[in-house]
C-alpha cells in the first residue's frame, strides 16, 4: 500500500527530493483517510465545539468536560469496522482498546464503555450471526478483563451490512482537573514507548481501513491483549500521580508514524528516534514495519531524564516494556534513524497535515422517489404483528449481549443497561448519563433528518434519566467519499447535526469519521452514530415498579412518519416513506417539560418512544414491570391517523410517562404550563397488553407471552439457528 | 482493625473493595501488591475480583504462585479471616486454600446478572450476622464461575458445613448450586458473587442490607461494634 501518484508528487515537491522507502510508508499511513481526515476535515469545522464546560488542551485524543467541583469527564468514540468485518473477535476487542487509550491519554481513568454494533440480516445469513457473536465476545473479553463496565450501546441488523460489520466503541473517563496531562515538552526531554512489544500485526491497518473492503487482509488486523492494556492503565495513572508525564499519546492507526508526527506537530517540536530502540516481538523487522505496525497496547510518553528512572520503576513493577526510543528537538522534524543511519527525516507538519480535499457532492438520484409509499397488504391481526416485532432482531431484548458484559464493575452503575440511557455516579455527588444512537434506515431515506433523529433520540434517552445534555460525540460512517452522491449524504448529515447542536447548545466534544465502508456489493447506508452525555445535579430518575392503576401519559405528537420504521421494513419489507423529522422548538419544549416532571419527582417511570413506535414502547414498559396496560389509540395526540400509523409511527420527541394517580393532576398542570402536546392514553393493570381504537379492540396480548418472546429471541437466533 | 486488600497484576475490583471497606464500613484497609510481604498484625485479608494475569492458563492459577500467597497461607493457618471474591475465590482454590475448582460457566459465556444467595453456614467470620437460609440479592460477573467438586468431596463439604452460600436458582451449573465455600476451620471463605457491588443502596436495585451483613459479620468477629 502506498501513496497515489498525485500525493507522491506533492510529497516530493514539499520535501524537495525523492522520499526514502521508510518515508513513503510513514506518509502513506499518515495521509490515509483514516489518520488524516482529508475528505472530511474542512467540513467538520462547522460543528460547534466550544462551550462553557469544554476544556481544550492541545494534543488530546478525547474531549474533556468540566463536571464541577474540580472533576472532569473525558469522552471519545472510535470504530473498528474493517478489522471487525474480517476478524470480528480481534477487531472488536482492539476497537475497545484503542478508545480506552484515548481516554487514558488525557490522564483520566476510563470508567465506561459503550458499543454500537451493526451487521447484516442475522435471520438469513449465518456469516452475519458469526460476526455478531464474535464481536460481542471480543468486546466482552476485552472490557471485562480491563474492569471497565460496558454499560450501554445498540445493536442493529440491516442488509446493507451484509459481509460487513460496524463496530463503534465509545468510552468515558473521569478524573480530577488538576491531574489532566498538560501536553508539553522541554529541551532534553526523552521519548518513551511504553507497553506491549511492536510486532507485525496491524501493518498497514489505517490504509486497509481507508479503502473498500475487498480483500480479507488479516495481517492488517491487530491482536488484542487486554491484560497488557490493564497494566498500562495502572502504570500510566501511577506515573500521572507522580507527575512523570510531560506529554502522552496512544498508538493507534498509523502506529509510531502517526504518534510521533502528530505529537511533534501538536507541540511544535521535533523528535529524533531510533527504530533499533523499539522493543519488538520479532527480531528481523525492518524500519518501515516498525514505524507503521499497529500493534496494540502501546503509549508514547514524553518525560525528562530525571523522571525516567521513576517511570522505568513503575513499568518494571507492572512488567511492561519501557524503551527510550528518542528525544525531543526543536527543529520540527521527525528524524527516524536505524542505529546511526537516517531512514526518514521529514518536517512534522508535512507528515501530520495531508492536503485537505474538497470533494464534489450531488443529491443521490434514489432520493427523488424514496418517500412514495406503495400499497400495503391490510393487516387483520395486530397482536400477531406485535409478537413478530417483539421477536425481530432489531427490537428483541439485548440482554443476551449486555449480559456478557460486566456492567457493574467500578461500582458506579446506578441505572443499568437495558433501559433508555445508563447512569453512573460521580465522586462529586453528581451523575453522568450517556447513550449512543444510530438509525441508518432513517438516514438512508433522509440523511439530514435521519442524523438529527439519532441526535435527538440520544438526547431523549438521557433526558429520560433526568439529565441535561451537555455534550455530543459524533461518529460519521459512510461509503466511498469520492462518490459525489455518498459525499452529499455525508454533508447533509453533518449539516443536520450542526443545526441541532447549535439550536440546543450541545457542543461536539469528540468524534470520528469512517469512510470507505463498502464491500463489492456496495456501500453501507449512511450511518452516523451519535453519543450524548448528560449531567444530573441531584437525583437521577431511576425507574420504579409500575403497578396496577398507574396512569400512562404520552408527551409529543404522533405523525404520519413511518419511513425507515421497523413496521415498514420488517413487516412490509418496504424501504421508503416519510422519514420522521424533528421540530426543534417542540423538541426543546418536550425535553424541558419532561426534565421538570422528573425534577419534581412526579413520574414513576419515563421511557423514550422510538424504534417500533408507540406499541413497542408501551410493551417494553409492560414487560419490564410484568403488568398489563390498556391504551386508547384515539386519544393519542397528533395527526388523525389510521390505526397502524399510530401504533408504529417512529415520530421523534415522544416520551411515555407513568404516574401514580395521586400525582396525575400536578403532572398535567406542569405539562400544560410547559405548553407541550400530551394526553393520558392508558392505564396499567391486569396481565394483557391491550390497544383499542374507540370501541374497537386492536391488540390483546398476554404480557407473559410477549416477555418470553422479547427476552429470548435474540439469544435463540444466535445460538439455535 | 487492619484489612489487607491484595492486588495482583490484573485485579480490577480492588478499588471497589477498598472503597467499601474504608468509605462504607470505616475500616483501616490497605492495598498490598502481590510481591510485597504481609505484616504480622493484619486482622483480615481480602483477595478481590478481576482478571489476574488476564485469566491466562486458567483463572487464578498464575496468581496462586505469587509471593504473597505464602503469607496468605500462614495467615490462614493462624485462623485469621480471609475472603476471596470472584477471581480471589479462584486464586484461593488454585492455591489449595479452598477445596474444589472453578470451571467455565455452563453457558460458556461471561455472565453479569443479579441473583440470590442462600446462607448455608452462618458461623464463618463473613456470615455470623445472618440467619441460616437468609437470602442475599447480589450480582455475579464471571466467565469461570461454575464451582465443581466430585461427589465424595461434596459429601465431605456438606458434613463439615463447608458450603457457605448456594444460589437460589440454577445460575451456571455449579455442583449443588454452590456459590461459596470455606475451609475446614471456617476462617477462609471464597465466593463468586460480588458483595462489594451490593452494599450501597444507590447501586443495589433490590436490597443492600443482606450484603452489608457480610462485612458487618467481619466487624462483629473483630469485636468492632457498628
Amino acid at each position: 500500500m502506498s501513496l497515489g501518484e498525485q500525493e507522491l508528487s506533492e510529497l516530493k515537491s514539499k520535501i524537495g527530493r525523492d522520499p526514502t522507502s521508510t518515508e513513503l510508508q510513514i506518509v502513506a499511513a499518515e495521509w490515509s483517510e483514516h489518520c488524516s481526515y482529508k475528505s472530511s476535515k474542512r467540513h467538520l469545522k462547522m460543528l460547534p465545539m466550544k462551550g462553557p464546560l469544554i476544556i481544550n488542551e492541545k494534543g488530546y485524543d478525547s474531549g474533556v468536560l468540566d463536571v464541577g467541583d474540580g472533576y472532569v469527564v473525558t469522552a471519545h468514540i472510535e470504530s473498528h469496522n474493517h478489522p471487525s468485518a474480517v476478524e470480528p473477535y480481534g477487531g472488536a476487542a482492539t476497537g475497545v482498546g484503542g478508545v480506552i487509550r484515548d481516554i487514558l491519554s488525557a490522564g483520566t481513568r476510563p470508567i465506561a464503555i459503550f458499543d454500537g454494533l451493526r451487521f447484516g440480516d442475522i435471520e438469513k445469513d449465518p456469516h452475519a450471526r458469526w460476526l455478531f457473536k464474535n464481536a460481542v465476545t471480543g468486546i466482552a473479553d476485552y472490557g471485562n478483563c480491563l474492569g471497565i463496565p460496558t454499560i450501554g450501546g445498540e445493536v442493529e441488523f440491516d442488509e446493507c451490512y451484509q459481509n460487513y460489520a460496524l463496530v463503534d466503541v465509545a468510552a468515558l473517563g473521569f478524573g480530577k482537573k488538576e491531574n489532566l496531562i498538560k501536553n508539553h515538552a522541554k529541551k532534553g526531554d526523552l521519548v518513551v514507548l511504553m507497553g506491549g512489544s511492536t510486532g507485525r500485526d496491524g501493518i498497514g491497518g489505517s490504509q486497509f481501513a481507508s479503502d473498500s473492503l475487498e480483500s480479507e487482509d488479516r495481517s492488517a488486523v491487530q491482536i488484542p491483549d487486554p491484560f497488557i492494556e490493564k497494566l498500562i492503565i495502572e502504570a500510566v495513572l501511577e506515573a500521572r500521580n507522580d507527575k512523570l508525564i510531560h506529554a502522552m499519546k496512544d498508538l493507534g492507526g498509523g502506529g509510531l508514524s502517526c504518534a510521533i508526527s502528530e505529537t511533534a506537530d501538536a507541540l511544535e517540536i521535533g523528535i529524533e528516534m531510533d527504530v533499533d530502540k523499539v522493543h519488538t516481538r520479532e527480531s528481523d523487522m525492518n524500519p518501515e514495519e516498525i514505524m507503521i505496525s499497529e500493534s496494540q497496547e502501546r503509549m508514547l510518553i514524553i518525560t525528562s531524564e530525571t523522571k525516567l528512572k521513576k517511570l522505568e520503576k513503575i513499568c518494571k513493577k507492572f512488567g511492561i516494556g519501557c524503551s527510550v526510543i528518542g528525544h525531543v528537538k526543536f527543529d520540527n522534524q521527525m528524524h527516524i534513524k536505524k542505529s546511526k543511519k537516517t531512514v526518514a527525516n521529514l518536517p512534522t507538519d508535512v507528515v501530520a497535515n495531508a492536503t485537505l480535499l474538497d470533494l464534489p457532492s450531488t443529491k443521490p438520484a434514489y432520493l427523488k422517489t424514496i418517500e412514495t409509499e406503495k400499497k400495503f397488504k391490510s393487516i387483520s391481526d395486530y397482536s400477531k404483528i406485535l409478537i413478530k416485532l417483539l421477536a425481530s432482531p432489531n427490537i428483541a431484548s439485548r440482554i443476551w449481549v449486555y449480559g456478557q458484559y460486566d456492567h457493574e464493575v467500578g461500582i458506579r452503575t446506578v441505572v443499568k443497561p437495558g433501559g433508555d440511557a445508563s447512569v453512573l455516579r460521580l465522586d462529586n455527588g453528581r451523575y453522568l448519563s450517556a447513550k449512543i444512537d444510530g438509525n441508518p434506515k432513517q438516514c438512508y431515506i433522509n440523511p439530514r433528518e435521519g442524523a438529527i433523529g439519532c441526535f435527538e433520540e440520544a438526547c431523549r434517552n438521557v433526558v429520560c434519566t433526568g439529565a441535561k445534555p451537555i455534550g455530543m460525540l459524533d461518529h460519521l460512517q459512510f461509503g466511498n467519499p469520492n462518490d459525489p452522491e455518498i459525499f452529499w449524504t455525508f454533508l447533509e448529515s453533518l449539516k443536520g447535526l450542526t443545526d441541532f447542536a447549535q439550536y440546543f447548545e450541545i457542543p461536539c466534544v469528540g468524534g470520528k469519521v469512517s469512510l470507505y465502508n463498502e464491500t463489492p456489493a456496495g456501500p453501507i447506508k449512511p450511518t452516523p452514530v451519535i453519543g450524548v452525555l448528560g449531567l444530573i445535579d441531584k437525583q437521577p430518575s431511576i425507574p420504579q415498579k409500575v403497578s396496577q392503576d398507574d396512569c400512562l401519559i404520552i408527551v409529543g405528537d404522533t405523525k404520519d412518519e413511518l419511513g425507515g420504521s421497523e413496521f415498514f421494513e420488517y413487516v412490509h419489507k418496504f424501504v421508503g416513506g416519510k422519514c420522521p423529522a424533528v421540530n426543534f422548538e417542540n423538541s426543546k419544549k418536550n425535553m424541558k417539560s419532561v426534565l421538570n416532571i422528573i425534577k419534581n419527582n412526579l413520574a414513576k417511570s419515563v421511557h423514550d418512544c422510538s424504534k417500533g413506535g408507540l406499541v413497542i414502547a408501551v410493551s417494553e414498559l409492560c414487560m419490564t414491570n410484568q403488568v398489563g396496560c390498556k391504551v386508547s389509540l384515539e386519544k393519542v395526540p397528533g395527526e388523525k391517523l389510521a390505526v397502524d400509523r399510530i401504533l408504529f409511527s417512529e415520530s421523534h420527541s415522544r416520551y411515555l410517562l407513568v404516574f401514580e394517580k395521586k400525582h396525575l393532576k400536578q403532572a398535567e398542570s406542569l405539562l400544560k404550563k410547559g405548553n407541550v402536546s400530551f394526553k393520558q392514553i392508558g392505564q396499567f393493570g391486569g396481565d394483557k397488553i391491550q390497544f383499542t381504537n374507540g370501541a374497537q379492540p386492536v391488540i390483546n396480548l398476554g404480557v407473559d407471552k410477549a416477555q418470553k418472546t422479547w427476552s429470548n429471541s435474540l439469544r435463540d437466533l444466535v445460538l439455535n439457528s | 482493625m487492619k484489612v489487607a486488600v491484595i492486588v495482583f497484576p490484573g485485579s480490577n475490583c480492588d478499588r471497589d473493595m477498598y472503597h467499601v471497606l474504608t468509605d462504607v464500613f470505616n475500616l483501616d484497609a490497605q492495598y498490598y501488591w502481590h510481591e510485597k510481604e504481609l505484616p504480622k498484625n493484619i486482622d483480615a485479608v481480602i483477595l478481590p475480583g478481576g482478571f489476574s494475569y488476564g485469566d491466562r492458563l486458567r483463572a487464578g492459577v498464575i496468581a496462586a504462585h505469587s509471593p504473597i500467597i505464602k503469607d496468605v497461607q500462614k495467615i490462614a493457618e493462624k485462623g485469621i479471616p480471609v475472603l476471596g471474591v470472584c477471581n480471589g475465590f479462584q486464586i484461593l482454590v488454585e492455591s489449595g486454600l479452598l477445596p474444589g475448582v472453578l470451571l467455565k460457566n455452563e453457558s460458556l459465556n461471561f455472565m453479569c446478572k443479579w441473583t440470590n444467595l442462600i446462607v448455608e453456614n452462618n458461623e464463618t467470620p463473613f456470615t455470623n450476622q445472618f440467619e441460616l437460609n437468609a437470602k442475599i440479592p447480589i450480582p455475579i460477573a464471571n466467565g469461570e464461575g461454575r464451582y465443581y467438586v466430585d461427589d465424595d468431596t461434596l459429601k465431605k463439604l456438606k458434613k463439615k458445613s463447608q458450603i457457605v452460600f448456594r444460589y437460589s436458582e440454577i445460575v451456571n451449573g455449579s455442583s449443588n448450586r454452590i456459590a461459596g465455600v470455606c475451609n475446614e476451620d471456617g476462617n477462609v471463605v471464597g465466593m463468586m458473587p460480588h458483595p462489594e457491588r451490593a452494599v450501597e443502596s444507590e447501586i443495589n436495585p433490590v436490597d443492600n442490607k443482606p450484603s452489608s451483613l457480610i462485612f458487618e459479620s467481619l466487624l462483629a468477629k473483630m469485636g468492632v461494634g457498628n
